[in-house]
């Protein structure tokens, strides 16, 4: 049985269950009971409708909790309505659990938490391990998750912005455990592809599938980074380059550009070039302008300052880079970069031995003081 | 979603507002003490921010290679030592600023005369994972 498959029922057997009147919380819980024991139970007993199966089953579960909390009139009365268990709006359960599990009333890490068991179909213990914390503290954070949002009605539209935030989180984390979080990411969000017609939905998922195509090139067997321009471009997957490209192309036509719609064409640019002295710096140095235009990031602005670096050569990346603010994450490193660039090693060296320290991972501080140390054997030679 | 350490010192931290040594204390501020450390970290994990906490003894022993085929050489304790931490809490919390309000309530432990110790704890962030979209990843060639 493929655990996966499995899982993308998720979301459209919940949302039957809270459409016949379970509340959330309690109908989450059974779907997870009824998932449980598919995974038990399947191996030997395979069921022909597999939702219908688990349909029956958590609902079964979600009476019995019911029935265990004494709401003996509540059961009797959703027994009595109880519709036929014909065909349900999945889409549309799908889009609405979404929005639910992304609600702006919940802080980002409870929100990622909900949607990867609600909607994700993962359990508690696979979610903790992900994120590297106690399961009673992931079980504490999504069953306040859930209390938080028990008064917002299911049917009420949400805003796919905050939904493609969550997803964004969640696939910036890589993996840990025995889940992975960047494929599980891109997982829900071709979900929420097929469920809402949306731009921005088609330009994360084109951002995600562009930058897990060079996941397998983007470390050494040690674990140490290997920058873009370094890679093995041979190891990239090119059948996602040209998915996330396609999918990218088709969104871009309709003339609704967005944030993820512009990072995705950086991204695709990154990813079109056999090697990396023909990348197309100027017109990604446009696309950063689009950017900036769209969000007014300082670190959008950070990130461009590189590319102007590329496409005007170091010293205009320097004039760039130097109106902005220098406490901004990597300015250190871009800095250390472009003075490499320039020639001038011994700055290099030095931006590059102080942004090692202020680096917000381990691997991009090793990166980082090995860049200097390259530098300075270089010096001394 | 980030991992903070906060670390307690028995020594090399600034003076402590209510500064008494414990043993200094009445029995009873011991326990509520004790009790509110308690209940912090069961109120934080209620609101799935806990991951985890430990004290350690102060006397710990200074150990190093010492050549192939060889037993380690241990030192210590030193006396002179100026850092010497006395425990840690780790906590999983959406943003720096929760990270600082938290620190700031474990340091309102009550001490002597049930007053809040006030004392200085460390914060520090641990280094995260490498996040999957570096958007400066052209930077680090």
């Amino acid at each position: 049985m493929n655990e996966v498959l499995l899982r993308s029922l998720t979301p459209s057997v919940l949302g039957i269950l809270v459409r016949r009147g379970a509340d959330f919380a309690a109908a989450e819980d059974a779907v997870q009971d009824a998932l449980v024991e598919a995974v038990r139970v399947w191996p030997d007993d395979p069921p022909r409708d597999a939702k219908g199966w688990l349909v029956t089953v958590a609902w079964r579960r979600f009476l019995d909790a019911t029935r265990a909390e004494t709401a003996r009139r509540r059961r009797e009365d959703l027994v009595d309505e109880e519709p036929a268990p014909g065909p349900a709006p999945a889409s549309d359960d799908t889009l609405q659990l979404y929005f639910l599990c992304a609600h702006p009333k919940l802080t980002p890490s409870s929100a990622v938490a909900l949607t990867l068991r609600a909607v994700g179909g993962l359990t508690t213990r696979q979610i903790a391990r992900a994120y590297l914390v106690p399961e009673a503290t992931m079980a504490q954070r999504i069953s306040r998750a859930k209390r938080t949002v028990s008064d917002v009605r299911f049917d009420q539209p949400g805003d796919v912005a905050t939904v493609l935030r969550v997803l964004y989180l969640v696939f910036n984390e890589g993996y840990s455990g025995d889940v992975d979080l960047a494929a599980e990411a891109i997982r829900l969000t071709r979900q929420l592809a097929a469920a809402i017609d949306h731009p921005e939905v088609a330009g994360l998922l084109a951002l995600m599938l562009l930058h897990h195509a060079r996941r397998a090139a983007r470390t050494a067997p040690d674990g140490s980074l290997v920058p873009l321009a370094e890679q093995d471009r041979g190891r990239w997957d090119t059948t996602l380059i040209a998915e996330g490209v396609t999918i990218l192309q088709v969104a871009l036509a309709r003339d609704r550009l967005g944030e993820f719609q512009a990072q995705a064409a950086i991204a695709a640019l990154h990813a079109d070039p056999p090697t990396a002295e023909e990348t197309d710096w100027v017109q990604i140095v446009e696309w950063y302008d689009e950017l900036v235009g769209l969000t007014d990031s300082p670190i959008v602005r950070l990130n461009r300052a590189v590319a102007v670096g590329e496409a005007d050569g170091p010293r205009a990346g320097l004039a760039t880079l130097a109106v902005l603010e220098d406490s901004l994450p990597r300015y250190t490193a871009v800095a250390a970069y472009l003075h490499e660039r320039d020639g001038d090693l011994k700055t290099a060296a030095r931006l590059y031995a102080e942004a090692a320290l202020k680096a917000p991972s381990l691997a991009e501080r090793d990166h980082l003081t090995r860049q200097a140390a390259r530098l300075n054997a270089r010096r001394s030679r | 979603m980030a991992k903070y350490l906060l670390l307690k010192h028995y020594r090399g931290a600034p003076a402590a507002v209510n500064d008494v040594p414990m043993d200094q204390w009445a029995p009873e501020e011991i326990t509520a003490h004790i009790q509110y450390m308690n209940d912090f970290a069961a109120r934080l994990e209620k609101t799935g921010e806990f991951v985890d906490s430990q004290a350690l003894s102060p006397e710990g022993t200074f150990v190093r290679y010492d050549g192939e085929g060889r037993p380690p050489v241990t030192d210590g304790p030193f006396a002179e030592t100026k850092d010497v931490i006395a425990g840690w809490m780790v906590i999983d919390v959406d943003s720096y600023e929760r990270a600082v309000e938290l620190a700031g309530e474990l340091s309102a432990a009550p001490g002597a005369g049930g007053r809040p110790i006030h004392e200085w704890l460390e914060l520090r962030p641990f280094l995260g994972v490498h996040s999957t979209v570096t958007d400066t990843e052209c930077a680090f060639k």
